[in-house]
C-alpha cells in the first residue's frame, strides 16, 4: 500500500516494521471509526491518551526507566507517520503534544521533577504541553514578556501565553518565562501545574484546521511556582528551547510529508473514478502530469526529511538543514494539498473529502514549530550571513 | 498445558494482488507480507488461554522461507514464548505442511493446536483438518468460542446456518473462525522483549519430511472484471431487468 514503507527500507528495521504495523492497527481500530466525530466536537477522547501509551507509543524516545523505550528517530518517525493516517493533524498534535512538552524535563529537570512529571505522562495519564508562544509574539523568542520573579523557594509569575497545543487539557506546561534582563540570555523554562494559584486557561481557540487538537491562551497572575520546578539553569532556557525545536521541526516534517502523502493517494484513487467529458479524469495528460510532479515532490521531500533524521539519529546538529527540510516538506504539502482539492474539483472543498481537511490541516505547518520565514532566518545565518 | 500454533506469513490483506504476466502465480515482488488474520486470532487465542492459567507455554511454529522469522518475531511479540522456523523455499501445499506439523506434535507433544481456519492466500482450508487426522486427534474446526477445563476442550463451530458445539478431548485441533476474539495489537515494549525469545530454525530433514508438492498449478488467472451496476428506479423495474435483461427470475 503505501510507498513510505517501501521506499524507506533503508532507514527502517524488523522492529520499526512491526511497530508499524501496531499503529497502523491502532489507527484502524481506535481511531478511523470516530475521527470524522471527533474533528467537528473539536476534540478527541482523554483516553487516547492510554490507549497510546499502552501501544507503547508515548513511550518512544524516552527512558527506559520512566517507561520508556529509549531513544530512536526512526521508530519516532514511524508512528507518527502511521498516526497521520487517521487524516486527522490536530489529533497527532495532540496526542503528541508530550514529544514537545517533555523532552526539556527528561533532559535538563532535576530528578525530583523527572520522578513526579515524566512517568504519568508515558503511561498516558497526564498530559504535557508546552508553552513559548504569547500574544504580543511567537518568532521573536528572545524577547519573551511572561515574567518570574523569585521570592523566597518559589518564582511568582506574570504574563500570558496563547496558541498553546493541548492548552486547555494539560496537566503539565513547560513554559518559557523571563527570569533575567531583556534578550535571550533573560529566559527559563519552569513547570507549572494545572491548577497552580494564580493560573488558568482561556476558552479552546477556533481554528482553520487541526480541529480535533485543544489550542488555548494561558494566564499567569501572581502565580507562585515552586523554585524547584526551574528546567535547566536559570536564564539558560533560551538554549534548551532551541535544542528541542529540532525534534519538534522534524516532526512537523513527517506531518507535512504525511499530509502530502495522503492527499496524493486520495487523488490517485478519485482520478480513476471521476468521469468528465467521457473518459476517466486521470487520463487528460493534464491531470497525469500534475499527479506525477505531485509524486516526485512528496518522494524527494521524505527522502530529504529521512537523511537528516539518521544525520540527527548519529548525533549530529543539523539546525541548518532541519530548517531546510521543514520548509521543503511545508512548500511541497502547500502545492501538494493544493492540487489535490483541484484535481477534486467541487468535492475537494466539502467536508466529506479528505483532501478538504488535509488542505486546511496544511495551513499551520509553515508557521507553527518556527515560520518559513524564521526559517530562513536560521538558514542565512547558518550560511553566514 | 502447552499449545502449538501454526501460522503463515502471507501478502497482507490490505493488498490488492496482482497476477504475473506469465500466468504462474500471483506477483510477490515487493509485497507487503503480514501474518495470515486467521493465525493472528490462533495466537491471541492461545495468549487468552495463557491470561486466565490454563495454558503454561505457547509455540508458534512456520513453515517457509527465512523472512517468515518476521512473523514468527510478530507471534511472540502478541505473547508466544518461543518459535519454530521449518525452513523451506519450496511453496508448501497442505499436505506436506500438515506432515510437518505432525512430526512436530510428536516431538513437542502440546495438548492443543490451534490454527487458522484457512490461509488468505490459497484459502484451502485443510491443513488443520489434516494434521487432526494424521495425529489421530479429535478435531473443532470454524471455532467461534473455545473453553477448556478438565482435560477437555469445548468448541462452539460456526456451521451454514446455525452454531454447533462439541467436546473433545485433549490433546486436539482447533481452527479458528473469524468471530472467536479481536486479536490485540503488538506494544513497541513487547515487540522489543520478543527479540530476546528463542526462535529455532530447523529444516524438513530434521523432521524426516519433505515438501515436494504433490500438486502442480497449472494456470492462475484473474477474476473477471465486473462492468459498472446500474441504478433502478423502482421495484418494479428492478423485477423487470431481472425477469427480462439478467433472466434469474
Ligand atoms: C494551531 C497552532 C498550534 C500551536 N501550538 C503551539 C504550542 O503548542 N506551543 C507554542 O508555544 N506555540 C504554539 N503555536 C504558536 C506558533 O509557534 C506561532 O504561531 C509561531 O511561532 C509564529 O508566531 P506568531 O504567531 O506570534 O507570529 P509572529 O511572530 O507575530 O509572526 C508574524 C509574521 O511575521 C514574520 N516574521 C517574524 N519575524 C520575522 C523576521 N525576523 N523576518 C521575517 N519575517 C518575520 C513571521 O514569519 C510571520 O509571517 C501554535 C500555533 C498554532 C496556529
Ligand atoms: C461552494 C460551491 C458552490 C457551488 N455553487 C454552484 C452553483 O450555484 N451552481 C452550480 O451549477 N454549480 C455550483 N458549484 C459547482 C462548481 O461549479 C463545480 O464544482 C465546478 O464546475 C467543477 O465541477 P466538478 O466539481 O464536477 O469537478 P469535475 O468536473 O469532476 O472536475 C474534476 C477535476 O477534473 C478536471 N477536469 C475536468 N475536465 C477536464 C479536462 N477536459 N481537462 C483537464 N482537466 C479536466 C477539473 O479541472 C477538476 O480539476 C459549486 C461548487 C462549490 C464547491
Amino acid at each position: 500500500m503505501s510507498a513510505t514503507s517501501d521506499l524507506g527500507k533503508s532507514y527502517f528495521n524488523e522492529t520499526h516494521e512491526q511497530m508499524r504495523q501496531t499503529v497502523r492497527k491502532f489507527v484502524e481500530r481506535e481511531i478511523l471509526p470516530y475521527v470524522d466525530e471527533w474533528e467537528e466536537a473539536g476534540e478527541f477522547p482523554r483516553e487516547l491518551y492510554k490507549k497510546a501509551a499502552d501501544a507503547g507509543i508515548n513511550g518512544i524516545g524516552y527512558p527506559e526507566e520512566f517507561g520508556g523505550t529509549g531513544p530512536d528517530v526512526f521508530m519516532k518517525i514511524v508512528a507518527s507517520e502511521e498516526l497521520m493516517r487517521s487524516t486527522s493533524g490536530g489529533l497527532v498534535a495532540g496526542l503528541g503534544s508530550l514529544d514537545i512538552g517533555l523532552p526539556p524535563v527528561v533532559k535538563w529537570g532535576s530528578d525530583e521533577l523527572k520522578q513526579k512529571v515524566v512517568p504519568g505522562v508515558l503511561s498516558g495519564e497526564k498530559i504535557s504541553a508546552l508553552a513559548i508562544t504569547e500574544p504580543s509574539g511567537g518568532s521573536d523568542v528572545a524577547n519573551l514578556k511572561t515574567r518570574a520573579v523569585r521570592d523566597g523557594d518559589d518564582y511568582i509569575v506574570n504574563g500570558s501565553k496563547t496558541f498553546i497545543t493541548s492548552g486547555v487539557r494539560a496537566d503539565y506546561y513547560t513554559v518559557a518565562v523571563r527570569t533575567g534582563d531583556s534578550g535571550f540570555g533573560g529566559v527559563s523554562l519552569l513547570l507549572i501545574e494545572k491548577g497552580t494559584p494564580g493560573f488558568s486557561v482561556g476558552r479552546k481557540l477556533r481554528k482553520t484546521g487541526w480541529w480535533a487538537s485543544d489550542t488555548a491562551e494561558l494566564f499567569f497572575e501572581d502565580c507562585r511556582v515552586p523554585a524547584a520546578n526551574l528546567i535547566g539553569p536559570e536564564n539558560g532556557g533560551f538554549f534548551c528551547i532551541m535544542t528541542n525545536f529540532l525534534m519538534e521541526r522534524l516532526m512537523l516534517c513527517v506531518m507535512a510529508n504525511m499530509t502530502a502523502q495522503l492527499a496524493l493517494e486520495a487523488c490517485l484513487d478519485y482520478v480513476k473514478e471521476r468521469e468528465a467529458f467521457g473518459r476517466k479524469i486521470g487520463q487528460f495528460q493534464v491531470t497525469r502530469h500534475k499527479l506525477a510532479e505531485m509524486a516526485t515532490q512528496v518522494d524527494v521531500s521524505r527522502e530529504y526529511t529521512y537523511r537528516i533524521a539518521s544525520r540527527i539519529e548519529a548525533g549530529e546538529n543539523c539546525i541548518k538543514e532541519m530548517s531546510m527540510a521543514k520548509n521543503f516538506a511545508t512548500s511541497v504539502s502547500d502545492r501538494v494539498t493544493y492540487d489535490a482539492v483541484q484535481i477534486f474539483g467541487g468535492m475537494g472543498y466539502m467536508r466529506e473529502s479528505v483532501v478538504e481537511r488535509l488542505s486546511r490541516d496544511n495551513r499551520i505547518l509553515a508557521i507553527g514549530g518556527g515560520t518559513y520565514e524564521i526559517m530562513n532566518e536560521v538558514i542565512a545565518k547558518q550560511l553566514g550571513l | 498445558m502447552k499449545v502449538l500454533v501454526p501460522i503463515k506469513r502471507v501478502v497482507d490483506y490490505n493488498v490488492k494482488v496482482r497476477v504475473k504476466a506469465d500466468n504462474s502465480g500471483v506477483d510477490l515482488a515487493n509485497v507487503k507480507m503480514a501474518m495470515n488474520p486467521f493465525c493472528e486470532i490462533a495466537v491471541e487465542e492461545a495468549v487468552r488461554l495463557k491470561e486466565k492459567g490454563v495454558v503454561t507455554e505457547i509455540i508458534a511454529v512456520t513453515i517457509g522461507n527465512k523472512a517468515a522469522q518476521e512473523q514468527l518475531r510478530t507471534a511472540m511479540a502478541l505473547g508466544a514464548d518461543r518459535s519454530i522456523l521449518v525452513e523451506t523455499e519450496e511453496d508448501a501445499q497442505p499436505l506436506a505442511i500438515a506432515k510437518a506439523l505432525k512430526a512436530l506434535v510428536d516431538k513437542e507433544s502440546p495438548d492443543l493446536v490451534i490454527l487458522g481456519k484457512q490461509a488468505i492466500d490459497g484459502d484451502n482450508s485443510q491443513t488443520g483438518q489434516m494434521l487432526a487426522a494424521l495425529a489421530g486427534m479429535p478435531q473443532g474446526t470454524f471455532a467461534s468460542e473455545v473453553n477448556v477445563a478438565d482435560g477437555k476442550v469445548k468448541v462452539t463451530r460456526e456451521i451454514d446456518g446455525g452454531l454447533q458445539t462439541v467436546e473433545l478431548s485433549l490433546p486436539a485441533v482447533v481452527t479458528t473462525d473469524l468471530r472467536l476474539n479481536e486479536p490485540r495489537y503488538a506494544s513497541l515494549p513487547n515487540i522489543m522483549k520478543a527479540k530476546k525469545k528463542p526462535l529455532e530454525v530447523i529444516s524438513a530433514a530434521d523432521l524426516g519430511v519433505s515438501f515436494a508438492s504433490s500438486t502442480k498449478t497449472l494456470k492462475v488467472e484473474p477474476p473477471a472484471e465486473r462492468s459498472a451496476g446500474i441504478k433502478v428506479a423502482s421495484v418494479a423495474e428492478l423485477v423487470e431487468k431481472l425477469k427480462n435483461e439478467a433472466k434469474v427470475i
